[in-house]
């Protein structure tokens, strides 16, 4: 782990890290720019204008955008997401619980999700071109052509109102026993498994096929090595990095992409609080879980770029 | 080695009986069909002997030897025949005995180790694989055997070479590593395809040593695949001749390279020097490379060192040197595409621009390039037609009829005749492709061509057309010729005068007759000794005989 490594580590943090400042100044603009009066909306159509007038100063609406902007920021470094406007509650609070059920619930999947896919790709190389192949393919593409609120509510159907095995609605609440909690999240986990599992499943099968043409793979199979070794040992450390770029797409869609899933199941989490809030146009809320949701995916990401840095024997190893 | 019985130890250890290989092909715009690549050829080898295998490309020799392990390339099957290994018809083993074969009694040596490696694993762990894999050696007993190889193989640092990386090896290196690959798992026979051919001629020598002596030294059989005679008669008891897929010539080595009995055989084994009569440098040089030092980024490393030649017109300059030594930067230098940091070009009297930017229609017409690889210096969706009329349009504005008159003269100066304006590139072989490429660069009626290893990838007789064409062309249309190659044969045939580059600069530079006469300074002795001889024992009178090591060492 010599200085080329650290350096190009370094690189990618500290870009990751001026994307997010970007990204901040794009959802606050972008929030700024969206029609209607913050305290209008506290106040409702029947103030006065006097009234509003005392609250624009209050909450700082006349100072100037760039002004509120370092407001803002400066905030968010030090923990202060601000208060949310319908309920005039800490949003940090507030996020804090939901973050962490929808961390939950992402993690759940992808413990399920990434080995499997990974797991798939394998064997439908191992087997390609085969019946086998064609059945792992047919059936991740089908389950990733249905929409997720459709696959939701067929599970929904079957597993809770027909079997009844778990519940429709995901509730779940601080102290529930962890088996509880997983009985709870076990439908929307499952569909959000099935959502991504075929994309991730895929992207292995084409990469690890792509090194196949590979010369050392000929060297592998004539060392007389079983085809299930020749892809293990010697196809798939060389299919990391764009393995690792779309496992980490898609774990980022499981905690930024789980919206519809969240409303179906009723699931406290990220996704559900966002929406009732767009929907009750509270800025603030959108603006802070817009820019987790971002520091999320930039993050992700960073971790594909540096897995793919480590992944590389050449910068590992210089000569 | 797997159980053999005693009474089989004088027998033979491979015979291959009226061996037939097909594959399926996929012409463009045609119907899939299937070809033979081996029509029915039979051989056998003994315990301990080596038989060189040799033949141009499409003879089957790589087929063959690949046969040995019942393995084809993509499409290619077996389809007929026996090949007994041990006693044993291994294509009636099914999957699970031709792995158990595998790297165990037979082992293979790629032609390119660069490519043959697993860049993700060190080289230690990729060289006991196969001997702990099949069980013949723990892990301690495999590592303490591939060190011993590694000394055997004289590779630099033999106890800890095998914690490196692939990348971390030079190619020379490769090769001997992964022949120690192959003897690690003490297999009965070793197919060798063509292990010394991507490496440069100094250090080729080295490597062919190193192999010579572990087969000797090992006691295992081999089949050595070449389209070298001169390298094959150094390591083989016996040579076959291949052709089409076809047996030619079975015979010793001595008779084979000495008293071959096929018209064939002997096309491969008489010397092709074309006569070529150095002209005198007269007039003014066409183009004038004043003291160039050029580098890749802003490296500290300068590629080119104060490089000065001169080219006249009608006559040929080879630049000769291996890999690094900064033959081809000094083309690019000169086209433009690598400007130069120092020195001047003058061409055709006047002064090249460094970038390639700001140089004039006409400084771009006269001077053009021939590439190594024909097949990807073309567009494989244009036809001949298009890629010959194309510097016929954009450099004189050709159209229509007119242009397809001149792209059927070109044609004709290549030899090759009206049928194939329509083809496309695929459809044409090797020396073809390269034709091509030489009717485009005449096209835009240039003052000089730049070759740059433009028979490198051909056969030795497909080669030798080449250059027999591009002396007749020059001969026809005063053109002068930049000729980069590493290959001192060619340079003999071709050059009037010669430039030896050696890490950057110009070690040796004056016209042929000077440049090849002794006394010589130490690298252009090692180069010239370092070409194969069709004499056996060459080899070593070659490595006794040199004054300084090879730098791919």
């Amino acid at each position: 782990m010599s200085s080329p490594i650290v350096k190009l580590v370094a690189q990618r943090i500290a870009l990751g890290l001026l994307l997010l400042l970007a990204v901040s100044v794009l959802i606050f603009a972008g929030t700024q720019i969206l029609p209607g009066d913050v305290a209008q909306s506290i106040l409702g159509q029947s103030a006065t204008p006097e009234a509003l007038a005392n609250l624009r100063a209050e909450l700082g609406l006349n100072d100037p955008a760039w002004v509120r902007y370092f407001k803002w920021l400066g905030g968010v470094l030090t923990g202060d997401l601000g208060t949310a406007l319908s309920s005039g509650q800490d949003i940090a609070t507030s996020i804090r619980g939901r973050l962490w059920n929808t961390l939950f619930l992402a993690f759940a999947a992808a413990v399920v999700a990434v080995p499997l896919a990974i797991l798939l790709g394998l064997l439908a190389v191992r087997y390609r071109n085969g019946p086998v192949d064609k059945i792992i393919s047919g059936l991740a593409l089908a389950s990733t052509s249905l929409p997720e609120f459709f696959i939701g509510y067929l599970l929904v159907f079957f597993f809770a109102v027909k079997l009844q095995w778990f519940p429709g609605i995901s509730t779940v609440y601080d102290g529930m026993p962890f088996l509880d909690r997983l009985k709870a999240i076990a439908l929307p986990a499952t569909a959000l498994t099935l959502v991504v599992l075929a994309h991730m499943m895929r992207m292995t099968r084409a990469a690890i096929l792509n090194v196949m043409q590979s010369a050392y793979i000929e060297t592998a199979e004539l060392k007389g090595l079983s085809p299930f070794d020749v892809i293990r040992k010697h196809a798939f450390p060389n299919a990391i990095a764009p393995i690792v770029n779309v496992v980490m797409l898609n774990l980022a869609f499981l905690i930024v992409g789980v919206v519809v899933v969240e409303v179906i199941f009723v699931y406290p989490g990220m996704g559900q609080y966002l929406v009732d809030h767009v929907a009750k146009r509270d800025v603030p809320v959108v603006q802070a879980v817009g820019l987790i949701f971002a520091a999320v995916y930039i993050g992700l990401n960073i971790v594909a770029d540096i897995a793919a840095i480590i992944a590389n024997p050449r910068l590992r190893h210089p000569k | 080695m797997a159980e053999r019985n005693p009474a089989e130890r004088d027998d033979n250890l491979l015979d291959i009986r009226n061996l037939r290989i097909e594959a399926k092909v996929y012409p463009p715009g045609e119907e899939p069909k299937t070809i033979t690549l081996v029509h029915d050829v039979s051989l056998t080898l003994k315990r301990g002997k080596v038989l060189g295998l040799i033949g141009e490309s499409g003879a089957g020799k790589s087929t063959i030897g690949l046969s040995t392990m019942a393995y084809g390339r993509g499409g290619v099957r077996i389809t007929g025949g026996e090949v007994v290994i041990n006693g044993r018809d291994i294509l009636k083993q099914g999957k699970r005995g031709v792995r158990a074969l595998r790297g165990r009694e037979v082992c293979y040596v790629a032609q390119s180790a660069a490519a043959a490696f697993n860049p993700a694993h060190r080289l230690m762990d990729q060289v006991v694989e196969a001997a702990i894999g099949h069980g013949t050696a723990s892990r301690a007993e495999a590592e303490k055997r591939a060190v011993a190889l590694f000394k055997k193989l004289s590779l630099p640092d033999p106890e800890n070479i095998g914690n490196r990386y692939p990348h971390q090896v030079s190619g020379g290196q490769l090769q001997r590593v992964m022949t120690a690959m192959a003897l690690c798992s003490q297999p009965d026979l070793i197919v060798f395809d063509e292990p010394t051919t991507a490496l440069d001629v100094t250090t080729q020598i080295d490597v062919l040593a190193a192999i010579k002596d572990a087969i000797h030294d090992t006691g295992v059989a081999a089949l050595y695949i070449t389209h070298d005679l001169a390298v094959v008669a150094q390591v083989s008891d016996e040579i076959m001749v291949l052709r089409h897929g076809r047996l030619v010539e079975w015979g010793g080595t001595r008779q084979i390279i000495k008293e071959p009995r096929q018209e064939y055989t002997n096309a491969l084994v008489s010397v092709h020097e074309i006569e070529h009569r150095e002209q005198n440098p007269a007039g003014t040089p066409v183009l004038s490379v004043k003291d160039v030092t050029a580098a890749y980024g802003r490296s500290h490393v300068k590629v080119l060192k104060n490089v000065s030649v001169d080219i006249y017109p009608g006559q040929t300059l080879a630049v000769v040197g291996e890999s690094g030594s900064g033959k081809s930067t000094l083309a690019r230098a000169i086209t433009g595409l690598l400007p130069p940091e120092q020195g001047s070009i003058t061409f055709a009297g006047r002064t090249l621009s460094n970038a390639l930017a700001q140089r004039s229609k006409a400084d771009l017409r006269e001077l053009q390039m021939i590439y190594q690889m024909a097949d990807v210096a073309m567009n494989p969706r244009q036809t001949v037609g298009t890629i010959i009329g194309r510097p016929l349009e954009f450099y004189f504005g050709m159209r229509g009829r007119e242009r397809d008159k001149r792209v059927a003269e070109l044609l004709e100066k290549i030899e090759m005749g009206k049928g194939f304006v329509d083809r496309y590139p695929a459809e044409l072989s090797g020396g073809q492709k390269q034709r091509v490429c030489i009717a485009r660069a005449l096209a835009a009626k240039p003052r000089m061509i730049i070759c740059d290893e433009v028979t490198s990838a051909l056969d030795p007789l497909v080669a030798h057309g080449i250059l027999k064409l591009l002396l007749e062309l020059q001969a026809e249309e005063q053109v002068a010729y930049l000729f980069i190659t590493h290959d001192l044969a060619t340079v003999k045939s071709i050059a009037d005068s010669i430039a030896v580059m050696y890490r950057g600069e110009v070690v040796r530079y004056g016209p042929k007759s000077k440049v090849l006469a002794p006394p010589f300074d130490d690298y252009t002795d090692l180069l010239l000794r370092s070409v194969p001889e069709m004499e056996i024992g060459w080899l070593e009178k070659a490595i006794s005989g040199r004054r300084m090591a090879s730098a791919g060492n």
